[in-house]
């Protein structure tokens, strides 16, 4: 079998890719080479749908971000993922940071971002955000920012592309790409697999995949963030807040998730290894101390987990977006922040290229937009919650108690196209293990539901990938190998 | 939807939510248990050394043993529970709202609530350990659960962070399993839990114990493979140089229990230090009606202690259905009782004060182990009202103090109890 399009990676941007792509009468594949979508750099980031006047002008990523932003609206209501536009404020604690403030909102009118509107009144801010620091003397409102919750956004855009014919193969590492008479072979250790176009959306490991094909052209470097979550009771925020930037980096910012929690960082920090995904001490002494400057009462004995994301920063600093050379092969590479925002722009932009390529883009007469929307227990009345629980039992076993999810939704997450296969994939797809108690409840009976579900022993369930085994062995079993060898009496 | 009426409602079936509804059936009231579990008898259920039940049953019993007998009594006095059931919601008057899979949901009315969740282990996150998350981390608790419940072990070489007294029971259980426990890391300069479990779980069985060390890194992406340990100075701060690696490929956690507080709070009570609700004298927390007892209310150390203040909530829930509930409220004057020096945390928070002339429990926590002191109560102008020496004081002992404050000498005039630990003056009057 020929493909007409491979999307090599399946983060955001190859997902997005190829839902966009389910709506044309094509063959498409998506590989991705760890055990679940959505693990790279769309993992572990901030989540903030950019308004679109922090990056240069001359840049493709600033073009992108306005574009993409204004898609959201459209894509949430379609796939049903979590989205909120808040708005944002960027900070300015210094009168001189003042005029930054004014030229990036004169810019930004300029190049059509829609609802941005300086604040001086210092009252009317700490009404919008009371928990800002008494020390603001102004900030950019920008009433188009919201936040996403990025991997459920990533799984819902999988899911639909699924429903609309995409195939989806995890645990599938592309090694080479061998490219003869217009057609792609691309060898994974579970098999070839063959396409006339190649979409190149490895995130960090895009400059590895593009040499495959002989484009040695750009380089990646990993550059590190790092974040603090905290408990959701802890602090209620309004506004995403953001720092006056500097040269270097949007700064460190506080800022809730799409289900309320508050967060902050990241700080940036380049490093060689594109695994390296520790946090540190210093790291999380330096969002602290920065965050506390925006927020000075952080609640700091009630974080959760501290995580890090990296972000693959290519050495153009611009997204590299490209009909290359090599006949079929595009690069959808050096996504950096503000790739989220960016992900429906782009792949609209893909969707020119593969048009350009003679691609025969007629629609797919089943295509269907919208995703069903998951249920959640959270958002029943009473009376439908009673309903439910009569339908189908499983909707009465809670087994998350910090989150409140039953038994229903975890076997939503498992059976919905490209679903969970291991408990983050679980915890990712409907939280059981996010909240405050980090799984130490619920993870057994997640990992019941997982065995029992997909027929894996209970022992071989895992964390995340192949490696990250919870279990050795049955108890005694330790025991009884010594006493074999003689080992105890 | 499933309505059911009771005159009170017991949430957890542990020891605590067990001793409390057996005091309350015992009076004549009608009573209803709601368990989470699959089963009656809470957290005890996991714990199966023994060590339980030395003041209650003046034996030495497991923990299943010791729930089993308030078990008995349940099924004796014909108490009704339903189990596998999750109370989600208590509103602000007083219904309740629990769900399972048999029945859908179910909605409560009773007079007065006894909350007795419990309590829940900290987690990694709240300690902020830098590294990766990979698998083989877990509390304490949980490995207890997988090795004694669902018989599994979570891995073959441990790290235990904490000198919890379940850190340290699972390190002498993990042994026995054939496991090797490399060492207890505890920040402090002191064990965390109790001298007999120092001395039972660790030291006769040469696991070493290395205080005033913390983890400061946590290696491998997938598994853990090991972490790196370093001395932290008297504030905690790291001992640059100090750090090495230990190889395990598990991290057990054991590093403080919390109340369990979610539907505390949902209920509208207010909570205090400790995570718990805030409580008067006969352990009602600031919502009229709603009644605390347990890790609940307050983290214990024994079970026995557990037991003796449920069945005191119990009583006091038959004094308020019998006496005050459906009265016109007759606004009660409190005494505030707050922690001075040395005090981490103290119940109850306030004393009624027509209940002065009654023997009232003091339980307290102290922040730091001081040896040969004087626990001393001050009023609001500073003057002292009660005085009592102790050889020793620790964190991981709950002070436990029952005094009439009527006999010595408070009057209902006085609007504060200052509770406070001070070192002895070297030559002691003799007559206090
Ligand atoms: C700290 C941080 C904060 C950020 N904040 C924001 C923000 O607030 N707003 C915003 O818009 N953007 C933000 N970003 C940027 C955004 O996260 C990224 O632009 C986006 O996630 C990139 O997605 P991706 O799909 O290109 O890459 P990834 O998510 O990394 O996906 C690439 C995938 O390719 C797979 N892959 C690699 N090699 C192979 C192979 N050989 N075979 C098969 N599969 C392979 C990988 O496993 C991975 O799953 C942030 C980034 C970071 C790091
Ligand atoms: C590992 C460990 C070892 C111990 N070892 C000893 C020892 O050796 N000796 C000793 O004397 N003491 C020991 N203790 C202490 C003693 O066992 C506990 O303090 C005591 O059992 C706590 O009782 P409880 O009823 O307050 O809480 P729990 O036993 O935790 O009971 C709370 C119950 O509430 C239920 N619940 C919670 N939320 C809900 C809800 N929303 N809806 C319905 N039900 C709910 C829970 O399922 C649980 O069953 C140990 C404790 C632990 C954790």
């Amino acid at each position: 079998m020929i493909y007409d399009v491979l999307i090599i990676g399946g983060g955001v941007t190859g997902c997005c890719i190829a839902r966009t792509l389910s709506k044309y009468d094509i063959k498409i594949a998506l590989l991705e080479k760890e055990a679940d979508i959505a693990s790279g750099t769309t993992k572990a980031n901030s989540g903030v749908v950019h308004a679109g006047y922090a990056s240069q002008r001359e840049y493709l990523k600033r073009d992108m971000c306005i574009k993409g932003n204004k898609m959201y609206t459209q894509a949430a209501e379609e796939l049903k993922f979590p989205f909120q536009r808040i708005g944002s404020f960027v900070v300015a604690l210094e009168d001189n940071q003042i005029k930054d403030l004014e030229e990036e909102r004169n810019n930004g009118i300029q190049d059509g971002i829609l609802g941005l509107e300086l604040i001086l009144d210092k009252t009317k801010i700490k009404h919008m955000e009371p928990n800002l620091t008494d020390d603001v003397v102004g900030v950019l409102h920008a009433s188009s920012a919201g936040i996403v919750s990025p991997y459920e956004m990533t799984f819902a855009l999988a899911e639909n592309a699924a429903m609309n014919g995409v195939n989806f193969f995890r645990n599938h590492k592309v090694n080479r790409i061998r490219h003869q008479d217009y057609i792609f072979e691309l060898k994974t250790q579970q098999g070839v697999f063959k396409a006339r176009n190649v979409i190149n959306a490895a995130g960090l490991f895009a400059s590895k995949i593009s040499k495959m094909v002989g484009l040695d052209y750009f380089d990646i470097m990993p550059r590190k963030g790092e974040y603090i979550l905290f408990d959701r009771n802890a602090m209620h925020l309004n506004k995403i807040l953001f720092p006056t930037a500097t040269k270097v980096s949007k700064g460190i910012l506080v800022c809730p998730t799409a289900h309320g929690n508050t967060f902050v960082g990241p700080n940036a920090q380049n490093i060689s290894d594109k695994k390296d995904t520790t946090t540190t001490e210093a790291g999380l002494k330096e969002i602290l101390e920065g965050a506390r400057k925006l927020v000075p009462n952080l609640p700091n004995r009630a974080s959760i987990r501290n995580f890090a994301g990296l972000r693959a920063i290519p050495n153009t600093y611009d997204f590299i977006i490209d009909n290359t050379d090599v006949y079929g092969f595009i690069n959808v590479a050096g996504i950096l922040s503000p790739g989220l925002t960016s992900c429906y722009a782009i792949a609209e932009r893909v969707t020119e290229y593969l048009e350009l390529l003679g691609v025969n883009m007629k629609p797919n007469e089943k295509y269907n937009p919208n995703r069903p929307k998951p249920e959640r227990f959270k958002n029943f009345s009473k009376e439908e919650l009673d309903q439910k629980i009569r339908k189908d039992p499983t909707w009465g076993r809670i087994i998350c108690r910090c989150e409140t999810i039953p038994e229903k939704e975890i076997l939503d997450a498992i059976h919905a196209p490209v679903g969970a296969i291991n408990v983050d994939g679980v915890k990712f797809r409907c939280r059981p293990g996010m909240g405050r108690c980090q799984g130490g409840f619920c993870r057994p009976r997640v990992m019941e539901i997982l065995s029992r579900e997909l027929n894996i022993p209970y022992q071989d369930i895992t964390k995340k990938s192949e490696d990250s085994y919870f279990l050795v062995s049955k108890t005694k079993d330790e025991l009884l190998k010594k006493s074999e060898s003689g080992e105890a009496e | 939807m499933k309505s059911y009426k009771a005159d009170v409602l017991v949430i957890g079936a542990g020891a605590a939510g067990l001793a409390a509804a057996i005091e309350v059936k015992k009076a004549g009231l009608k009573v209803l248990i709601i368990e989470r579990d699959k089963e009656l008898g809470g957290i005890t259920l996991q714990c199966i050394h023994n060590g339980f039940g030395l003041k209650e049953f003046e034996e030495e019993l497991t923990g299943p043993e010791y729930a089993q007998r308030f078990i008995n009594q349940v099924l004796d006095l014909k108490i009704p529970y339903i189990l596998d059931t999750m109370v989600i919601e208590i509103t602000r008057d007083k219904k309740i709202y629990a769900v399972n899979n048999k029945e859908g949901l179910i909605e409560v009315s009773a007079k007065a609530i006894i909350l007795a969740m419990g309590c829940r282990e900290k987690t990694r996150g709240a300690i902020n350990i830098p590294g990766f998350r990979p698998a083989g981390i877990y509390t304490a608790g949980q490995a207890q659960r997988f090795v004694n419940i669902e018989g599994y072990l979570p891995g073959n070489t441990y790290v235990i962070l904490g000198s919890g007294d379940i850190g340290m029971i699972m390190a002498r259980r993990l042994t026995w399993e054939g496991c090797t426990v490399k060492a207890v890391v505890e920040i402090q300069p002191y064990v965390s839990g109790l001298l007999r479990n120092q001395v039972q779980c660790l030291e006769d069985y040469d696991i070493p114990l290395i205080t005033s060390y913390t983890v400061t890194k946590i290696h491998g992406r997938d598994r853990i493979q090991g972490v790196s340990i370093a001395k932290v100075s008297k504030d905690y701060d790291r001992i640059i140089g100090s750090e090495r690696f230990i190889e395990c490929d598990t991290l057990l956690l054991s590093v403080g229990l919390i109340p369990e507080n979610e539907l505390t709070l949902q209920a509208g009570a207010t909570l205090s230090n400790n995570g718990g609700p805030l409580v008067d004298n006969n352990l009602e927390t600031t919502i009229e009606g709603i009644f605390a007892c347990g890790n609940v209310l307050q983290v214990h150390d024994l079970v026995d202690m557990v037991t003796s203040e449920a069945k005191r909530a119990g009583k006091n829930v038959v004094d308020y259905i019998q006496n005050r509930y459906d009265k016109p409220i007759k606004k009660e004057e409190k005494i505030k009782c707050v922690a001075g020096e040395n005090i981490n945390y103290l119940k109850p928070n306030n004393v009624n004060k027509s209940d002065i002339d009654s023997k009232i429990i003091f339980n307290f926590r102290v922040t730091y182990p001081d040896r040969r002191v004087i626990i001393q109560f001050r009023d609001e102008n500073n003057k002292v009202i009660f005085k009592r020496k102790k050889v020793y004081v620790i964190p991981s002992e709950m002070v436990e103090l029952e005094v009439n404050l009527k006999e010595i000498g408070v009057e209902t005039t006085i609007k504060e109890i200052r509770i406070e630990i001070i070192p002895r003056p070297e030559v002691l009057i003799e007559e206090d």
